[in-house]
């Protein structure tokens, strides 16, 4: 069967399915087990309110469960086997990669990665919210600078592969260089500067996502505090950073945390522009190294990605209570 | 608040250059990208895009034959044409690989071994040797080639190297992978925004923490069992897998959205004694069309531009390969220097996703805003 007519049968079976499942089980629990009728009916519509909630939820619980919870414990016992997983070696498996100067290098690159991509993001985002707001064209100039939004880590590793080609007849860093009669340089493999190389891509990718919804957050500010800041002589340089700033300061912790995840889960960019060669592997893509070959050690990289993303699940749930009080 | 700027025009000044700039940043790699991709190898090495609307300076080389030669005072002499057709223009000329193009046409080139060659813009040259001359000489020279664009790299691409077949593949993975992840999700997010029984708080704080489960630990497990149930690495499988991945964020986005829905609507809906079934299918999906389509959007970028889910749940051969995979594992290794086709690639697979966003745009932008502004 080709991938197309399998892909179409899927969506018909899996749409099919879950319409059928959705349907069919509601018509029992109101027909069949407990309609809402007869001598018991006040009775079974409480029962059936009581049972109706888990038959619209049991479809996505199990796939959440499985697809995500599951691995958590699945993904650290495996981490204590050996490679093959038949042997159970404690935390072999960690100790020997902690001594590794490759997960070193990774670990310090992922912490770089970290420091600097949301940072520089939010930054960006920022100041084209601020600036694109006071424009006339300022939606043309957020969807072209939100565009790199849609494109694959890989398509924008490509883009900037040729940015940086070592040719200056290719390469625009190069061809800059040359204008000013300095030698062709392959950028990707200048010792610790080229991780930064690296970043721009992501920061070039995740600019827009800051920007719109930082923009979104500036509309939300109240004018009368910005008004009465102006009547009261402020300069639009204190305008922004002593009023604007400060009221969706909540929104900028929150773009931030999303883009470091986001750091924490990318292993595209490296992959792609230079396969964690020259000093520039990140944690992700040290996993990836180990996979297919290690098991052990690729579920413990998983695992400590795991343990550095938890003071951020943590944050959430808090964040998401608090609003939800 | 126009006012702040508005009223200096030196500050107005400042915004909108600072915003070309920026914008012009962020355009410049991908509009040479998308240059590249029209333009043939030869010129891709010959000039940078940013000069592909004008003519590109390329080198040849003609090998004259030395049996034309005939004896001009104590001098050999060739006389001939470099261009088997007239219309071209020499621009430099040269008799020797290592300089050749070391004479603009027009002058005339001092040679080893006293020999001596001029060329003319026209093509004519004269080739004079004081020694009988033995073996067929070489004159290198250079023309302005045309400024070409086509879309014969979009052609190799598509009919030479498979990327049809990873084209149909993405597809194939993307659409089941948008659609069935919505219907599961718009359900229960529609029992965690309306529906009252004990532990919804508890699992909608689970929802929030799943968002950010790292991928990377679902890998090896999900694998494991996948090859246990004996669907191992197949499009079911990655099916599932981004079913699974794509569930808290949709579960999340449509809650938010369907919480702030006006509660009088569905509860005189429930008094006239419609069953929450009912009103599920009949006014909430209706009216959180938003809500779905932007979600429905980040499933379907998110799905169409992977590569760690396809290279883990995908098979490695080359039949099931996705576009990413493609160009990551395939086309950067045996294509990597031959520009133009690696551009033709890289526009085929982000064209759907750049026609999807641009078109669709609003709804992402308010799917956004939803998930994240308070």
């Amino acid at each position: 069967m080709s991938p197309m007519m399998q892909g179409i049968v899927t969506v018909f079976f899996g749409v099919g399915g879950c319409v059928a499942y959705f349907w069919l089980s509601n018509l029992a629990l109101d027909k069949v087990f407990f309609p809402p009728r007869g001598p018991h009916a006040g009775r079974n519509i409480n029962r059936a309110n009581v049972i109706r909630p888990w038959l619209f939820l049991l479809p996505a619980l199990s796939a959440l469960g499985l697809y995500l919870m599951y691995p958590v414990v699945g993904s650290f016992v495996r981490s204590l086997h050996n490679r093959s997983g038949d042997e159970f070696v404690g935390f072999d498996n960690y100790s020997t990669m902690f001594a590794d100067p490759g997960f070193q290098t990774a670990f310090t690159n992922n912490f770089l990665w970290i420091l600097f991509v949301p940072a520089a993001s939010t930054f960006f985002g920022l100041l084209v919210a601020q600036l694109t707001d006071q424009l006339k064209w300022g939606n043309i100039a957020k969807s072209l600078i939100f565009m790199p939004m849609a494109i694959s880590f890989v398509g924008a590793s490509l883009i900037w592969k040729f940015v940086y080609a070592n040719n200056a007849d290719v390469g625009l860093i190069n061809a800059i260089r040359d204008m000013f009669g300095a030698g062709p340089i392959d950028v990707l493999q200048v010792g610790f500067w080229n991780n930064f190389f690296l970043m721009i891509i992501l920061v070039w990718i995740q600019t827009g996502f800051a920007m719109v919804i930082l923009s979104g957050a500036l509309r939300g500010i109240p004018e009368e505090t910005v008004e009465a800041a102006i009547i009261d002589g402020a300069n639009p340089f204190q305008v922004f950073f002593k009023i604007k700033v400060p009221q969706i300061k909540g929104t900028i912790t929150v773009v931030w945390t999303t883009i470091t995840i986001l750091v924490l889960k990318v292993f595209d960019i490296v992959y792609t522009m230079t396969g964690g060669n020259f000093g520039t592997d990140i944690l992700p893509s040290y996993m990836m190294s180990y996979m297919f070959r290690d098991d052990g050690r690729a579920t413990a990289v998983a695992f400590v990605i795991m343990l550095i993303v938890l003071p951020v699940m943590i944050w959430n749930i808090r964040q998401a209570r608090a609003e939800m009080r | 608040m126009e006012n702040i700027a508005g009223s200096r025009p030196a500050l107005r000044w400042v915004t909108n250059i600072s915003v070309i700039l920026l914008v012009l940043i962020w355009l410049l790699p991908t509009i040479g990208l998308l240059v590249s991709s029209f333009r043939d190898r030869d010129q891709i090495s010959a000039s940078g895009w940013w000069l592909s609307a004008f003519a590109v300076e390329q080198n040849f080389g003609v090998k004259i034959a030395a049996d034309t030669a005939t004896p001009e005072g104590d001098l050999f002499v060739i006389k001939g044409n470099v261009f088997e057709e007239t219309g071209s223009e020499v621009i430099r000329f040269g008799g020797s690989r290592s300089a050749p193009t070391d004479y603009a046409a027009g002058e005339t080139a001092a040679l080893t071994r006293d020999r001596a060659l001029t060329v003319q813009v026209n093509g004519d040259f004269v080739y004079t040797s004081p020694a009988e001359i033995t073996r067929n000489p070489t004159v290198y020279f250079s023309l302005a080639s045309p400024p070409d664009f086509s879309l014969d790299n979009y052609e190799t691409i598509m009919t030479s190297s498979n990327m049809d077949r990873a084209f149909i593949n993405t597809l194939t993975v993307t659409i089941p992978a948008t659609i069935i992840p919505i219907l599961i999700a718009a359900f229960a997010a529609y029992a965690l925004a309306w529906m009252d029984f004990a532990g919804r708080g508890l699992i909608i704080a689970v929802v929030v923490g799943l968002l950010v489960v790292p991928l990377q630990l679902a890998l090896v497990p999900l694998l494991q069992f996948h090859n246990k149930i004996g669907i191992g690495q197949s499009f079911l499988g990655i099916w599932m897998a981004h079913t699974g991945f794509g569930l808290p964020l949709a579960i999340y986005l449509l809650r938010n959205y369907m919480v702030g829905l006006p509660r009088d609507i569905i509860e005189s809906a429930k008094v006239d004694g419609a069953t929450d079934f009912q009103v599920f299918t009949k006014i909430v999906l209706p009216l959180s069309f938003p809500a779905l389509a932007s979600f429905a959007i980040f499933q379907f970028l998110w799905t169409w531009n992977d590569l760690l889910v396809a290279k883990v749940f995908l098979p490695s051969n080359s039949e099931s390969w996705v576009m990413t995979v493609k160009i990551a594992d395939d086309l950067l290794g045996s294509r990597g220097g031959d520009w133009g086709i690696l551009a033709a690639a890289a526009f085929v697979s982000i064209a759907v996703p750049l026609i999807v966003f641009f078109t669709m745009q609003r709804y992402l932008v308010r799917g956004l805003l939803a998930g994240s502004v308070k």
